[in-house]
């Protein structure tokens, strides 16, 4: 993207653009759980359905020198990214050419090319990262900006307390995302936190704060525009709360004993997609056939990622001891 | 008290704290991507010392003061490294370094792996570690032995004034994270180091002292003390070879199996606490490789298992001393069996 300004670019184009990236996850992650019941992928599965619009109204305003830290719920924000869907799927499978080589799986997808610093799985443990990025860039006098994702789980850590310190302290050029979907796992928001208000808490440490609504994804792109837009020009840190809800359980393990059905399908009508894309068609901007077409597409990328998954190698076991140590 | 002697003509006395500040100084100098972070690093001179002057050399940016919170600034390190700067991360005590070790463990030592060799963390970090200044139970601790059970990072523990000057450097050209310890006991200590002393190598263990007798294994702070006892026992006719590790992971095991083949006797000296112990590994490893050579079972010189006291005579009697480093020895001939 070359494009700066906090004004959303509100063409017709664009406007499916952001719709397709929320789809491509959804349907994505749809898949994945799929999979995950045929046992193809193991171990934890974190799913972000609900919540796509946060990764796609912030990484596409990114330029490719820009840095991303997620959590381990990160499928949707390394595709955004533009972390290949064949070799995140590998990923998934444990294969060899995953985009972490097979070793991470979901939670830890990395990717050098697209500065895409993992899929960090210890709640908070991404944040300190995200200032040592920040802070060679800002030593080297460098204009990226380096976004941390993390959910409101974070906020209790200490390390989301030394981390926004620091980020304001040195005026480094962090966006700190919060992807506030209310539980932490299980326990809500009310049961965690002094301070509900998440924004209100980073505005404390002096700097610029924002909540916006994390289900509309035109409103989400708008604030990351001008977040990013003020980070490069004062170079200093910018928070942004992201209010959105997970409609599915935590991990594929969560039997969801702390929350109403109600609650759920209440926040499903205001899903990211369907409003979205309801607004799209109310006002015309998506055309008969065109939503269809683009799920089409879609769905023939997730066919060949899959198929690229299966077929692809195990990692023989002579190299079980690698990437231990840089090869000498 | 034993010194190295320096047989190089052009060489000076300095004490280990200057010639950590030389390493600091010169890496500085020789790269504009290293810089120092950490708690009173800048102003204060740092808690030992150590930093002292170097605000006024390099500035506020490349000496760099840190909030309270160490996990914070160590995973600022990590990442900074990860970005292509290399930072010298200080942290005042081994104790401290626990408020970092999710960083530490889940991040610098994980990071090459879990991305598939993607991401590199050539961090380094130091710490101050050991017993004897009085300080108690939360800062006196040597758990380099801890971190030295943690694949994915290189431990370093330099013991004379050469390695406190020379290894800095070569642990910032690593393309890993090395982590560094300083027993505090040492940074008062002076020795000769040469003018032109410089970048040492990090993957080899070092004979401080040739012996026949007895091979007597030990690092950091707990080397002088293993030499001293080796200056007493020769005076009782016993000629005791003493193996400074220098590298507690990886372990150097051909030096210290050679010299364990050669006298068929070990005792190691450890200021960490007996139970699961870097000397518990580094026997294991002697009865694994060279049981067969072996004249007398492995002994032990380890902290007493109690967190560290604050009266000197209990907190001295808590850490290995020469007395029982030589009793610890006379056993270990004591009870030799056949051959010989």
């Amino acid at each position: 993207m070359t494009e700066s300004g906090d004004k959303p670019r509100l063409t017709r184009e664009h406007l499916l653009d952001l719709l397709r990236h929320m789809i491509r996850v959804r349907m994505f992650e749809d898949k994945c759980a799929e999979l995950y019941t045929q046992e193809k992928i193991r171990g934890f599965l974190h799913l972000y359905d609900g919540e796509e619009a946060v990764a796609a109204g912030i990484i596409p305003v990114l330029t490719p020198a820009d840095r991303v830290v997620a959590t381990y719920r990160e499928h949707g924000h390394a595709l955004v990214r533009g972390v290949s869907m064949t070799s995140v799927m590998a990923e998934m499978f444990g294969k060899q050419s995953g985009c972490s080589g097979g070793r991470g799986g979901s939670m830890h997808l990395f990717d050098a090319a697209t500065n895409f610093y993992g899929g960090n799985a210890i709640v908070g443990g991404g944040l300190p990262l995200a200032i040592g990025l920040a802070l060679a860039d800002h030593m080297r006098g460098d204009d990226h900006v380096t976004v941390c994702f993390f959910g409101e789980g974070a906020v209790a850590e200490g390390e989301f307390h030394e981390s926004l310190n620091l980020a304001s302290l040195w005026n480094l050029p962090v966006l700190f995302v919060c992807e506030n979907n209310g539980y932490a796992m299980g326990t809500a928001l009310e049961l965690t936190e002094s301070e509900t208000d998440i924004h209100a808490k980073a505005a404390s440490y002096n700097m610029t704060s924002e909540a916006v609504d994390g289900m509309d994804v035109v409103a989400v792109e708008a604030a990351a525009r001008r977040a990013v837009e003020t980070i490069r020009r004062d170079g200093k840190p910018v928070f942004l709360e992201c209010r959105t809800y997970r409609f599915r359980p935590h991990s594929m393990f969560d039997a969801q004993l702390y929350r109403d059905k109600a609650e759920v399908a209440s926040w499903r009508e205001k899903g990211p997609i369907v409003r979205f894309q309801g607004w799209l068609r109310e006002n015309e901007l998506a055309h008969a056939g065109e939503v269809e077409a683009i799920e089409k597409e879609i769905q023939a990328e997730i066919d060949a990622s899959v198929a690229f998954a299966e077929a692809a190698e195990w990692e023989p076991l002579a190299d079980l001891t690698k990437h231990v140590y840089a090869e000498a | 008290m034993t010194t190295v002697q320096n047989t190089l003509a052009e060489s000076a006395e300095i004490t280990y704290r200057d010639a950590v500040k030389e390493a600091i100084r010169d890496a500085m100098k020789r790269d504009p991507r290293v810089f120092l972070m950490g708690e009173d690093v800048g102003r204060y001179g740092g808690c030992y010392a150590v930093s002292k002057g170097l605000l006024d050399e390099f500035g506020a940016d490349r000496i760099r003061d840190t909030p309270l919170s160490e996990s914070g600034f160590t995973g600022a390190g990590i990442g900074a490294a990860m970005a292509g700067v290399r930072p010298i991360v200080e942290l005042m005590t081994v104790n401290f370094s626990l408020l970092a070790l999710d960083q530490i463990l889940n991040n610098a030592a994980t990071i090459r792996h879990m991305s598939g060799g993607q991401f590199g963390v050539p961090v380094v970090i130091r710490m101050a570690t050991g017993a004897g200044r009085q300080l108690a139970a939360q800062h006196s601790h040597s758990l380099e032995g801890w971190y030295a059970h943690i694949p994915g990072i290189k431990i370093l523990a330099p013991a004379t004034v050469e390695d406190a000057r020379g290894m800095l450097w070569t642990a910032l050209e690593d393309p890993d994270p090395v982590l560094i310890f300083e027993n505090v006991m040492l940074y008062n200590r002076t020795g000769s180091l040469a003018a032109d002393a410089g970048a040492v190598a990090i993957d080899k263990a070092a004979i401080r002292r040739p012996g026949s007798d007895v091979t007597l294994i030990t690092y950091g702070g707990s080397l002088w003390k293993t030499l001293e006892a080796a200056d007493r026992l020769k005076g009782e006719g016993i000629d005791a070879e003493v193996v400074d590790l220098r590298t507690l992971r990886p372990l150097d095991d051909a030096t210290i199996m050679a010299s364990v083949a050669k006298t068929r006797r070990a005792v190691i000296v450890d200021e960490g606490w007996r139970s699961g112990s870097l000397a518990a590994e580094i026997t294991t490893r002697i009865v694994e490789q060279v049981f067969w050579e072996l004249d007398a079972p492995v002994g032990r010189v380890c902290s007493e298992e109690v967190p560290i006291p604050y009266p000197a005579h209990l907190e001295q009697a808590s850490i290995p001393q020469a007395d029982q480093i030589v009793a610890a020895t006379k056993q270990t001939l004591g009870t030799m069996g056949s051959g010989g």
